[in-house]
């Protein structure tokens, strides 16, 4: 039928997201020899990997030549409050260093040390200076490092479509349909295997870093296929985004801030973290201020400071100042690196950083403190994968990067995204390539499932009445960030269950106006699906898990509890509706669970 | 600075035409004409076609002529104008419009396609390379660009003569060009390509480019100049070009 008409593309793999881990994990399976598709909603370049400003962690070991993959294995377990996949932990820790010596070999330029090897720098949560970094900018060096080398490998790139749906032939990977943006016009791509590699869901909370894309598209075509969504409690407030002036709210003031010497003050100049070092971290932490200072240049003898703390603890720590009244005068805390470093110091290590304040919020960081507060910033949950070869649920769909769960557990470490993007994108590619040679033929697709999908994607069109999706959007974000945001109750998370159901009536019978040819009102009534799935998913997730732990906090359950430490909570659909199970925790090996016992 | 309400001339139309439109915005502290036009898209004009992603200066989606001037639409602040003189809003003249604000650039990524890549020379012993910051530093100023093609859009070669864009790279691919040329690591000798396929020759210094860069890379000083520089020392050095004469080549 008419509405159906589309262009028919036939490929072996279909990698569905072009920041860090879709365009290594395009590289990757095109390197295997796979017929390779990238697929993005924007301009290539311009994923969230952008964003990106601390660095990539790796073991080099060159400024810190104590520092191994056993350690960084270590800190991203504890970071993760042990809820990791150890496996794919383990995996991420021995693999980075070769993937970012392999950015170098493709000509991304980082920093030097001394004698002219990549330098570290320090972030929260890692033990040594580990950051591979250029100044702040280190996601704008990786997505352009990747995007000339699959530019180098002549990788078919299908700009600004939105994959709608991912086809399934019984039970298996089959496709994927979507739409170009620029023309309206649909798009049916037949494919052995698909890549997920689609970031986070930022856009479901009212202050975030993200921008537009991250609607969970991914979380959700995956549930939709049938795969299971692991981990969705645990979203992660980066302590310190913009908070002034409103229209720039949200926006990520990088932990390279604390890294390079910064401290948070509270509204009486007091440096308040030292009241917020939790029992798990304690060992390790600067108690004294004088002690804290020093370990910025003397890691044997000193602690870290706790301004390096965890996001997850630092978010929690500004949350509960500003609500005691210590806040500034737009509700965050101070950023101040002014009054501790010289001004050409923080040009040079934050050049982006004294750009983005200068010009947009009138602040001189090298003269007067920044105003932050926590943002949502990152979904450690996400699809559930095979740590080996980042396979779903779904026989021919994979997942890598933010839209995966279980590398980072409970809670992410800064400078572990990164990291993440290369390893398992390029694992991703690997696999999947490796899957679909074993497919004979093209997969097949039912035409009525095609013409299904297109009949729903075009009705907002038809319909008279109904709202604005701007309005929608906007009312969700506001509900999820005041029920499900960084503390959580019992009684709210119900209620935004409820709210839920209220608001996906009202998205089913969203109408836009305009035709078809980059219409972004039409655009946001089809993401609001994904939206509002991903915000379900986190909901129930996060009324089933009762403790606290990482990016999941509970105030009616403050503590951790000894029996959500052993389970994550999946969730899966069945019948139409989301269904939600405790599964145990992969076991670690004996010698990976020696390495914390020793400290 | 108080609420007050600021009236943009918005360009609605595609190839076929179209024409500026007029919305009355309230404008608060801080905003940027991103945020203004988000605004008129979430009440006034849900279809208005804006491209745009991180808001924060970094990804260089959101480039439009303000007022005339090509600008990121994200980092450029509404206490710029005057509070009661209307602020004009196009797309980017250079490239064909698709709708509204958003233009088609797929010129730029196809002359990306031209840029012969990167060949490094064998790493040391250990697997690894040695770089020293200060050979990098230049290359990292080109490595900042965010591809925003404000740079593309301003340039005379480009904007004022269609047949040029076949053989014509531009500022955004000269200072990649200059990048890999000065690559410590980088071995192949891009020189020809240069004046032949990236068509160098055709800039007459007037450093449009430079005043539009949102990164303020030095595009001319640092790298189109320097190219040229390069090109004169290889072909048309007076005392090799009387060697080559005397050689017969």
């Amino acid at each position: 039928m008419a509405l159906a008409q589309h262009e028919t593309h036939d490929y072996d793999v279909v990698v569905v997201g072009a920041g860090g881990a879709g365009l290594r994990a395009a590289i990757e399976a095109s390197a295997q020899g796979a017929r390779t598709a990238l697929v993005c909603k924007s301009l290539v370049g311009k994923a969230h990997t952008v964003m990106a400003e601390g660095g990539i962690a790796a073991a080099l070991g060159n400024v810190y030549p104590e520092d191994n993959w056993q350690v960084h294995f270590r800190d991203t377990m504890r970071g993760g409050k042990m809820l990791n996949n150890w496996r794919m932990a383990q995996l991420h820790a021995q693999e980075s260093p070769d993937r970012v010596l392999e950015l170098e070999r493709w000509g991304a330029l980082f920093d030097r040390t001394k004698d002219g090897r990549i330098l570290q720098r320090d972030f929260g949560g890692h033990r040594y200076a580990r950051l591979a970094h250029v100044g702040d900018r280190t996601g704008l060096e990786m997505i352009r490092t990747l995007q000339q080398q699959s530019v180098h490998r002549g990788i078919d790139v299908f700009m600004e479509y939105t994959i709608q749906r991912l086809l399934t032939d019984e039970g298996r990977i089959s496709g994927a349909f979507g739409y170009h943006r620029p023309s309206g016009t649909f798009i049916l791509f037949r494919s052995k295997a698909v890549v997920l590699a689609t970031g986070g869901i930022g856009k479901a909370y009212a202050i975030t870093s993200n921008s537009w894309e991250y609607t969970g598209d991914g979380h959700s075509l995956a549930l939709w296929a049938g795969a299971d969504l692991m981990d969705m409690e645990f979203v992660q407030f980066h302590p310190t985004g913009m908070v002034w002036p409103p229209s720039v709210r949200g926006i990520l003031v990088t932990e390279g801030v604390r890294g390079d010497g910064g401290t948070l003050k509270n509204d009486k100049g007091e440096r308040f973290m030292f009241r917020y070092i939790p029992e798990f971290f304690r060992a390790e932490t600067a108690e004294t201020e004088e002690e804290a200072d020093r370990w910025y240049t003397d890691k044997k003898n000193a602690r870290r400071t706790p301004d390096l703390l965890p996001r997850d603890e630092v978010a929690r720590a500004i949350n509960t100042e500003v609500k005691a009244g210590r806040g500034t005068p737009h509700g965050g805390v101070f950023l101040d690196i002014a009054s501790r470093r010289s001004a050409e110091y923080i040009q040079r290590r934050l050049p982006s950083m004294y750009h983005q304040f200068k010009e947009l919020a009138d602040v001189d960081i090298t003269r007067e403190p920044m105003e932050v507060g926590p943002t949502c910033h990152y979904i450690m949950g996400g699809v559930r994968v095979d740590a080996d070869s980042t396979a779903s649920t779904v026989p021919g769909l994979f997942a890598a990067g933010e839209v995966a769960a279980g590398m980072h557990g409970a809670n992410r470490l800064g400078g572990n995204s990164l990291s993440d993007l290369i390893v398992f994108g390029r694992r991703a590619g690997l696999y999947a390539a490796e899957y679909a040679k074993q497919v004979k033929g093209q997969p097949r697709v039912d035409d009525g499932q095609v013409a299904a999908i297109a009949r729903e994607v075009l009705a907002p069109f038809e319909r008279t009445g109904g709202e604005n999706p701007y309005t929608i959007q906007r009312d969700l974000q506001e509900m999820m960030q005041g029920l499900v945001g960084i503390i959580r109750l019992e009684g709210e998370l119900k209620e935004a269950v409820q709210r839920l159901e209220a608001l996906k009536e009202r998205a089913r019978r969203v109408r836009v106006e305009g035709g078809r040819v980059y219409n972004p009102g039409w655009h946001l009534a089809l993401d609001l699906g994904s939206l509002l799935t991903v915000s379900e998913a986190i909901t129930l997730a996060a009324l089933e898990r009762r403790e606290s732990r990482g990016g999941h906090t509970r105030e009616d359950y403050p503590g951790p509890d000894s029996h959500f430490a052993k389970v994550n909570v999946v969730l899966r659909r069945s019948n139409g509706r989301m269904t939600l199970a405790q599964e145990p925790l992969l076991e670690m090996p004996p010698e990976l669970k020696k390495l914390f016992e020793d400290k | 600075m108080a609420t007050r309400e600021a009236i943009m001339h918005v360009f609605r139309g595609d190839a076929e035409g179209g024409a500026f439109r007029e919305y009355r915005v309230p404008v608060e502290e801080g905003m940027v004409v991103l945020d203004v036009l988000h605004k008129i898209q979430a009440t006034q004009a849900n279809d208005l076609a804006i491209r745009w992603n991180c808001k924060a200066g970094k990804c260089g989606s959101c480039g439009a002529e303000v007022n005339g001037k090509p600008r990121l639409t994200c980092m450029t602040r509404m206490n710029l104008f005057p509070p009661d003189a209307p602020i004009s809003v196009a797309p980017l003249r250079t490239f064909p419009i698709i709708r509204d604000l958003v233009t088609d650039v797929a010129f730029n990524f196809e002359m990306a396609k031209r840029i012969p890549y990167f060949q490094p020379r064998p790493p040391e012993a250990d697997g690894t390379y040695r770089m020293m910051q200060e050979d990098i530093d230049r290359g990292q100023e080109f490595r900042k660009c965010i591809e925003c093609f404000l740079c593309q859009n301003v340039c005379h070669v480009i904007r004022d003569h269609d047949e040029h864009k076949r053989g014509f790279a531009g500022p955004r691919f000269f200072i990649r060009l200059a990048e890999l040329e000065m690559h410590p690591l980088d071995t192949l000798d891009r020189r020809e390509m240069i004046r032949d396929v990236a068509g160098i020759g055709l800039c007459n210094i007037t450093k449009c480019c430079t005043d539009v860069c949102p990164e303020h890379i030095h595009i001319t000083d640092n790298a189109i100049i320097p190219l040229k520089e390069r090109l004169v020392d290889k072909y048309y050095d007076p005392v090799l070009w009387l060697v080559r004469k005397l050689a017969g080549k």
